[in-house]
């Protein structure tokens, strides 16, 4: 009984990290980049979500408040592909890891100065509130992440597999150049693909929020993350969704029975083990590189 | 205008293309050498910063700059450094053989990690590293008979033949100890950029697939030079230990992995000089931002010190700013005023076009 509520519980916060990793492996789908930024914009859109919603803040409705939220952070995406990352196009991968690494900080220092450093709390529906099946309790919100993180996931690999926008969006991260010959404006797909990627952030941001208070540091969550879009293999949307429900349900379990030391390094264990048995993840989309 | 007259093929190999290159840095050195005559313990205290940074960025600058592998757990080699020669200094050895058994433990620890991880390449090496910092400092904390854990550990002083060389009481000792081992480690390095092995780097660097076809081992040569890169940073981190006095693992942070990084990137990827620019451009910064603010305060009324976490921000826009506008970082903009200058009418404004590459990828989906 107590493994099984370990399990939901995993269950809930895998979904949080897959939802952040979706929104990695959506750009890396897309531009072949990684944004390091990814658990920092989870953090900026957790934060104005709260900002419009709370009722000391703004007070809107809670589902105006995120959708507003996610309007915003896409954005907010949007105009850091517009503003930053296309000004290093054609420069390598390194380039746009050290960049989102200090757009990170920058994204920190925003939701810092306006919103502080001490912790806050989002007012949700469905905040607190358990339903009792036979034995476990089962948080509602945890629930709702589960359904939103599915449904998100389902929509996003139909974009992906069936839209124009979704195959012009993989055509251009597999041959930039080629992609531009057939007229697929590469530039307008990227942007669009950063807003996407940040719309996505919002709704990890809120779940996260709805099980605890924020504060600007929570985005650390992102390397997390991270060892879940690596662990499915980082073009993957389903592997993604599946490294973070591997992680969340291994870290819980590993606090219970070993060390708690042991539960922090899980993730990096896991990670470095499928690394190195199979260097491009689970669901392996890549061949050797060519020149 | 200068002309290097070159008389034979091995001048092409000469370390300085030109006999004024050899005069200014044995000038630097020398000046660098009377230094403690000249300035007082504070600032001497802060070169002494700024050359033990130096030497972690020539550690990182080896890898990334060099051999085309980011780093992003460079502070857990670091941190290996530090606790070795602290642990074996405590024990009793002497620093002339924990120092140098420091940097060799770093350094096998990273051939080890290096041995799958040169298997990855790109962001899935940076990643791998990321994690080998995450595990590496849970260890240094569940490791407490040697590491002190959360409490931390006290670095003894340094004594090498009855000559104290204590960071606070005889910090002059100190600064010429850090000079020594960072002349001799820049010495080492750039020899060893123009050894076939430093040759086969730079090939591996630039294309991996043309570097086998050439013969070299590719991952021979990655795991070598990340054993090397993680040895040199380790000399680092016992020095930097030594510099602190009492450290615990929070001095490790992913922060100075960041800062390191920041120490190449900025100063100039692939330049051994660039990584002593970057490490005077993230050393003094604080100091530069702490005077600013005091002068604001005094004159404007301004009080910055209120914004917490300043500091990092403005690092961030520096480094945002370099990496869009120039890549090459100060050493590429130095080199490129140099030229401007040595050519003077000639110069035309597309001669460093930087050259864009198109994304090619093999993902079957």
């Amino acid at each position: 009984m107590e493994l099984l509520q370990l399990l939901f519980g995993g269950i809930a916060n895998g979904c949080i990290y897959g939802l952040v990793a979706l929104g990695f492996v959506l750009i890396y789908k897309a531009s072949e980049g990684v944004n390091f930024a990814q658990g920092d914009m989870m953090m900026l859109g957790a934060f104005i979500a709260l900002g419009l919603g709370n009722s000391d803040q703004l007070g809107l409705p809670f589902g105006l408040a995120v959708i507003l939220a996610m309007v915003l952070m896409g954005g907010v995406g949007w105009g850091i592909e517009r503003v930053v990352v296309r000004q290093i196009f054609g420069q390598p991968q390194f380039a746009l890891v050290i960049l989102t690494i200090a757009l990170g900080f920058v994204l920190r220092f925003v939701a810092g100065s306006i919103w502080g450093y001490t912790p806050l709390v989002l007012e949700t529906p469905f905040t607190g509130k358990n339903l009792q099946l036979g034995g476990i309790v089962l948080g509602v919100a945890d629930l709702v992440t589960i359904l939103v993180t599915a449904v998100l996931t389902i929509g996003l690999w139909a974009f992906f597999a069936f839209t124009r926008v979704g195959l012009a969006a993989q055509a251009a991260s597999q041959n930039q150049m080629a992609a531009y010959i057939v007229g697929v404006p590469v530039m307008r797909v990227n942007g669009l693909i950063w807003g996407l990627s940040g719309a996505v952030a919002t709704v990890a941001g809120v779940m996260y929020a709805s099980k605890g208070a924020i504060d600007p540091n929570i985005g650390l969550l992102g390397i997390k993350a991270f060892a879940a879009a690596v662990i499915g293999g980082m073009g993957s949307l389903p592997g993604a969704l599946l490294g973070g429900l591997l992680i969340g349900v291994v870290e819980p379990i590993a606090g219970r029975y070993a060390p708690g030391e042991f539960a922090a390094m899980a993730p990096y264990i896991i990670m470095l083990v499928v690394l190195v048995t199979k260097p491009s993840g689970l669901f392996s989309q890549m061949q050797a590189k060519k020149v | 205008m200068r002309i290097a007259f070159k008389t034979s093929y091995d001048t092409d190999i000469d370390f300085h293309e030109h006999w004024n290159n050899r005069f200014w840095i044995i000038a630097l050195v020398v000046v660098m050498a009377l230094l403690p005559f000249i300035v007082s313990e504070y600032y001497l205290a802060e070169v002494a910063n700024t050359l033990i940074f130096s030497l972690a960025g020539m550690g990182l600058m080896l890898l990334v700059g060099h051999t085309g592998q980011v780093s992003l757990g460079h502070a857990a080699f670091l941190a290996i450094g530090a606790y070795t020669d602290a642990a074996l200094m405590n024990a009793g050895w002497p620093f002339l053989i924990a120092f140098p058994v420091a940097g060799l433990a770093a350094g096998l620890f990273g051939a080890l990690i290096a041995i799958p991880a040169v298997r990855l390449s790109g962001i899935y090496l940076a990643i791998a590293t990321l994690a080998v910092f995450v595990i590496v400092e849970e260890i240094i904390i569940l490791a407490e008979p040697i590491t002190g854990g959360v409490g931390g550990l006290f670095a003894p002083t340094i004594e090498i033949f009855g000559l104290s060389f204590d960071r606070y009481a005889n910090l002059s000792n100190f600064y010429w100890l850090c000079l020594v081992i960072v002349v001799l480690v820049t010495l080492g390095y750039s020899n060893l950029m123009r050894s076939s092995t430093g040759r086969s780097f730079l090939a591996v660097r630039d294309s991996e697939v043309s570097a086998r076809a050439l013969g070299i081992d590719v991952t021979r040569t990655r795991a070598l030079a990340f054993g090397l890169s993680c040895a040199v940073t380790g000399l680092a981190g016992a020095l930097m230990g030594h510099f602190i006095g009492f450290f615990n693992y929070e001095l490790f942070s992913i922060f100075i992995s960041i800062n390191l990084l920041l120490v190449v990137t900025i100063g100039g990827l692939g330049f051994i000089q660039g990584a002593f620019l970057g490490a005077i451009l993230i050393t003094a910064m604080p100091q530069i931002i702490a005077i600013l603010r005091d002068g604001l305060n005094a004159t404007a009324g301004i009080d910055l010190g209120s914004i917490p976490g300043l500091d990092t921000i403005i690092f961030s826009l520096i480094l945002i700013t370099f990496i869009i506008y120039e890549p090459a970082g100060l050493y590429g903009r130095w080199l490129k005023m140099r030229v401007w200058w040595e050519i003077f009418p000639l110069a035309r404004r597309d001669m460093f076009r930087r050259q864009k590459s198109y994304l090619k990828t093999e993902r079957q989906k």
